[in-house]
């Protein structure tokens, strides 16, 4: 099966069908692992035991870039490639990157109290986070306003590529400007600067939700297909019904 | 495990994550369902797409 072959809807859904139970079986170990690897990480010698809320944090704030840019390839697959699954993939990935980018806030207020003295502050990263979340906000909004959804793919689309601005800004925004946030410690030109003895369960950890996020999207695709499928087919009863 | 002082910011965290991930995991599954029910309906009350007839 070549990958042309994904375009068709029901030969994707068959994929899924196949694969979905393995990735969330996957999921589930590498979470077990991770989660016990991070129960023994030594404290930090600043932070102490809240350095366990990196273990959350970091990966949902990855995560929530990575799923504004699934949505950006998706988007230049809806207007340039004309992908058939494309704006699917869009649509599915919205509520998922808004999800990890509300827990990457809400972990985030909640490691900077103890370590900030504050649960906010409006600097550059946190902002841009903040921004982020909005996005998504608005583009979940977006497709549900617009009922046709192959119109409603190409609307979400050009908004999607305008905001995947903010990717890059947030990723550089404790290097432009003057953050609380601290600078990267694990994507550096340099390499890591965290010790391994932390770093290792990170990965584990970004490594597990990163298969919880594909596993959830695959998923949400799938039910996007099936969405439509009955929209066409509710819209065939409805002309076929006496009187129409 | 001993979490230090600041043990309730951690325990939120996790609880946060939890919450969120399987509001999230439950509302996909819930949704698979129903959409999988509908289907099953109009299936039976004779609705056919035209490519499942190219299929049949």
């Amino acid at each position: 099966m070549g990958l042309i072959d994904l375009a068709n809807p029901s030969r994707f859904l068959s994929l899924t069908d196949r694969l979905l139970p393995w990735l969330a079986g996957a999921t589930a170990l590498v979470f077990a692992i991770g989660l016990y690897q991070a129960s023994l990480a030594p404290d930090d010698y600043q932070q102490g035991a809240t350095v366990k809320i990196m273990f959350l944090h970091v990966p949902f704030a990855w995560l929530a870039m990575f799923g504004w840019t699934v949505m950006t390839i998706a988007a230049f697959g809806t207007l340039v490639w004309r992908h058939p699954l494309a704006d699917v993939a869009a649509k599915a990935a919205a509520p998922i990157g808004a999800a990890f980018t509300l827990l990457c806030l809400v972990t985030g207020s909640l490691w900077g109290r103890p370590m900030w003295g504050t649960y906010w502050v409006w600097d550059a990263r946190l902002t841009s986070v903040f921004i982020l979340f909005l996005m998504y906000l608005g583009v979940i909004a977006l497709w549900r306003t617009i009922e046709e959804p192959t119109r409603a793919g190409r609307v979400t689309a050009i908004l999607t590529l305008v905001g995947a601005i903010n990717i890059p800004i947030i990723k550089y925004s404790v290097d432009f400007w003057n953050t609380l946030h601290q600078p990267a410690a694990v994507m550096r030109l340099d390499g890591p600067t965290i010790h391994s003895s932390i770093l290792i369960p990170l990965l584990i950890m970004a490594f597990a939700f990163t298969l919880l996020f594909v596993t959830l999207h695959l998923a949400a695709m799938r039910n996007e297909i099936l969405r439509r499928r009955v929209r066409t087919m509710q819209l065939m009863r409805a002309q076929a019904a006496p009187g129409h | 495990m001993d979490l230090g002082p600041h043990a309730a910011f951690i325990v939120l965290s996790y609880a946060a994550a939890l919450v969120v991930l399987a509001a999230l995991v439950g509302w996909i599954v819930l949704d698979h369902r129903a959409l999988k029910r509908t289907l099953k309906m109009l299936d039976a009350q004779g609705v056919t797409r035209r490519s499942d007839k190219a299929v049949q």
